[in-house]
């Protein structure tokens, strides 16, 4: 018992950085249809911007966070500028194999400007163990889950209660309308990729915490299963990323728990698969009947 | 399947002694090439790289028949070479079969995989299909990477070098006869009629399943069989070579040289294969050129080099009535309303 209470902390902890990136999926899909494989890559350079921040700034935790963020944001916002908004009218295949150039291109160029050794992260708390009823849980997951549950809800209500939101919530429900309405649909688009990629960007600097290693290729698996997680928990739909975050990281500990870990990656994509055939909605997605 | 007449009575046209000089100039390459290699005046690293763009060729022309000619986006494609390329090196391992039925044996597994994977997910759209295949590659690698037999992440070695430059050019020219007469028979109009409306095409009474699973596993095959040349090339395999990376790169010789072209394909694996090659000193930079490549491709011409075009449509060769139809050039990327289900 103690040893499930124990993998379950361990799911939730990787379960909400699965969440934070898939945010980012979900928001972008919402909004225009466009699976953004770039995202992955950008939760990686989050984690590269959090790591310069503390060793060579100094920075302690919070400020490397929040300057991660903001580097994100804007790389974010520039990728839609200049990749993503001329290809607004082209078909989605074509926006899809810009992504993919996109993630491909952010990779390789820090491949070759960080090489592909990995680097251990800096200590910026030193690790702290409790044990509560015989399960342990360590300050680097406590801090996973508060920055993620206050980043959640901070993201709950930018998108529930202020103009922004709204509009965002407009667009995604009928672009055409909403500029019609006198939305700058640019605009909320712009700020929409911003939102989700300073979302990775935390996801990555407390992967780097957690993990205590970053390389350029960590982006890769991380956000291939938060997009299945996004799709998990209906895409488009901001509470179902989360709990497909959760869904997945407690999946992927159990497979790691009860198995050899390097099935880990399969898990991933049995799970999307079955979902996409049995609930393609998602868990709280609604069902859409296809209109001829 | 009337060749279009330029000038019904008069000799031949100047566009048709073009397309000759330029068919013949093609032979003729061809020709040297194979002499060179033959004689060894091709050493035997080039010789190398020439049977990696064969086995390009394979693949590229086999993923346009599913993403380009059937409008099937996927990802997936290094996961049939993968199961192609084990296949055929531990039956030549453990059973020393000849060459060419295991090679016929990648194909058929690869084959079969194709159809137990494309039956469910052929029924998603765009994008998710694109991510159901790709994590079908991903899942592909890791079984191997787990499996016993194939080595897991030490690899599979000892398979023989049966691969010569000849037998993947054989193999590479009868991928092209076969795909291009299924795609100007009357499944290859099928194909493209999925492609371009799938619900017209239904409403036509085309069994749009039949057609989408039909394609993937014709590819999965061909790819299988790349695989299988791969593996007898290399001697040695591992599933580091059969990556997500992989499959973009071949995607990427498909949309440079055109979704729904073969000519544009073959030429865009030659050239890929063969470029690198000759930019050594930019080794490092090959992926982030393609990057860039995938990127200004679609702002700048999102059907690609060669659009749904073949080479001897700008020569007036073989000029097929429905291709020349009025599609819109980017037919091939046509959306799909919907939320991708």
């Amino acid at each position: 018992m103690q040893e499930v209470v124990q993998q379950l902390v361990n799911g939730i902890s990787l379960g909400s950085i699965y969440g934070l990136i898939a945010l980012g999926y979900t928001m972008v899909y919402g909004i225009i249809r466009l699976i953004n494989f770039a995202h992955g890559d950008i939760y990686m350079i989050g984690a590269f911007v959090g790591y310069f921040a503390i060793r060579t700034f100094h920075l302690s935790f919070l400020p490397a966070l929040l300057a991660a963020m903001a580097v994100s944001a804007v790389l974010g916002m520039v990728i839609e500028r200049l990749a993503y908004r001329p290809l607004r009218n082209s078909t989605r295949i074509a926006a899809l194999i810009t992504a993919i150039g996109v993630s491909f291109l952010i990779q390789n160029t820090a491949l070759l400007a960080w090489t592909p050794d990995p680097r251990s992260y800096p200590d910026v708390f030193p690790l702290r163990t409790y044990e509560i009823g015989g399960v342990y849980v360590d300050n680097r997951q406590i801090a996973i889950l508060g920055v993620a549950l206050v980043l959640m809800v901070v993201l709950h209500y930018i998108v529930n209660y202020t103009q922004i939101g709204r509009a965002m919530r407009a667009v995604s429900q009928d672009a055409d309308t909403a500029r019609l309405m006198g939305i700058d649909v640019d605009r909320v688009i712009s700020f929409t990729f911003a939102l989700g990629s300073a979302l990775a960007a935390a996801a990555g600097v407390l992967v780097g915490i957690y993990y205590n290693r970053i390389d350029p290729t960590m982006g890769t698996m991380p956000g291939l299963k938060a997009f299945v997680a996004a799709v998990l928990g209906g895409i488009g739909v901001i509470p179902g990323a989360m709990l497909g975050g959760l869904v997945m990281g407690i999946a992927e500990v159990a497979v790691v728990a009860l198995t050899e870990s390097t099935w880990k990656d399969a898990v991933a994509f049995a799970i999307l698969i079955v979902i996409l055939l049995v609930r393609p909605a998602g868990l709280l997605g609604r069902q859409v009947r296809e209109k001829v | 399947m009337k060749k279009e007449r330029i000038l019904p009575s008069s000799g031949p046209s100047l566009r048709q002694k073009l397309s000759w000089l330029a068919t013949g100039l093609v032979v003729l390459i061809l020709l040297a090439v194979n002499i060179g290699v033959y004689r060894g005046a091709i050493d035997f690293y080039f010789s190398g790289v020439l049977v990696i763009a064969w086995i390009n060729v394979i693949l590229a022309v086999s993923l346009n028949l599913i993403n380009g000619f059937t409008g099937q986006f996927s990802l997936g494609h290094a996961g049939f070479m993968a199961v192609g390329a084990y296949v055929s090196g531990l039956l030549t391992i453990h059973l020393d079969w000849p060459f060419p039925i295991v090679l016929l044996a990648a194909a058929l597994v690869s084959a079969l995989l194709g159809f137990v994977i494309g039956l469910p997910t052929l029924r998603l759209r765009g994008d998710y299909l694109a991510i159901a295949t790709l994590g079908f590659g991903e899942i592909v690698r890791v079984v191997l990477l787990n499996l016993d037999i194939t080595g897991g992440p030490r690899g599979l070695g000892g398979i023989f070098p049966k691969t010569t430059f000849f037998s993947a050019e054989l193999v590479a020219i009868l991928t092209i006869i076969v795909i291009w007469n299924i795609i100007r028979s009357s499944h290859g109009r099928a194909f493209v009629a999925v492609r371009e409306d799938e619900i017209a095409a239904e409403a036509m009474g085309i069994d749009t399943t039949l057609y989408k699973v039909l394609a993937f596993s014709i590819g999965a095959a061909f790819a299988g069989v790349a695989g299988g040349l791969f593996a007898h090339h290399q001697m040695f395999i591992d599933p580091r070579s059969f990556t997500f990376q992989r499959s973009i790169e071949i995607l990427v010789m498909v949309v440079l040289g055109g979704l729904g072209s073969i000519t544009g394909s073959i030429i865009a694996a030659v050239v890929l294969t063969i470029l690198p090659e000759a930019l050594r000193g930019m080794a490092e930079y090959r992926m982030i050129v393609y990057a860039l490549l995938l990127i200004g491709l679609m702002l700048v011409r999102p059907q690609g080099l060669f659009g749904t075009k073949e080479l001897g449509d700008f020569l007036g060769i073989a000029r097929v009535r429905w291709i020349k139809a009025r599609q819109p050039a980017a037919g091939v990327l046509k959306s799909h309303g919907g939320d991708g289900r």
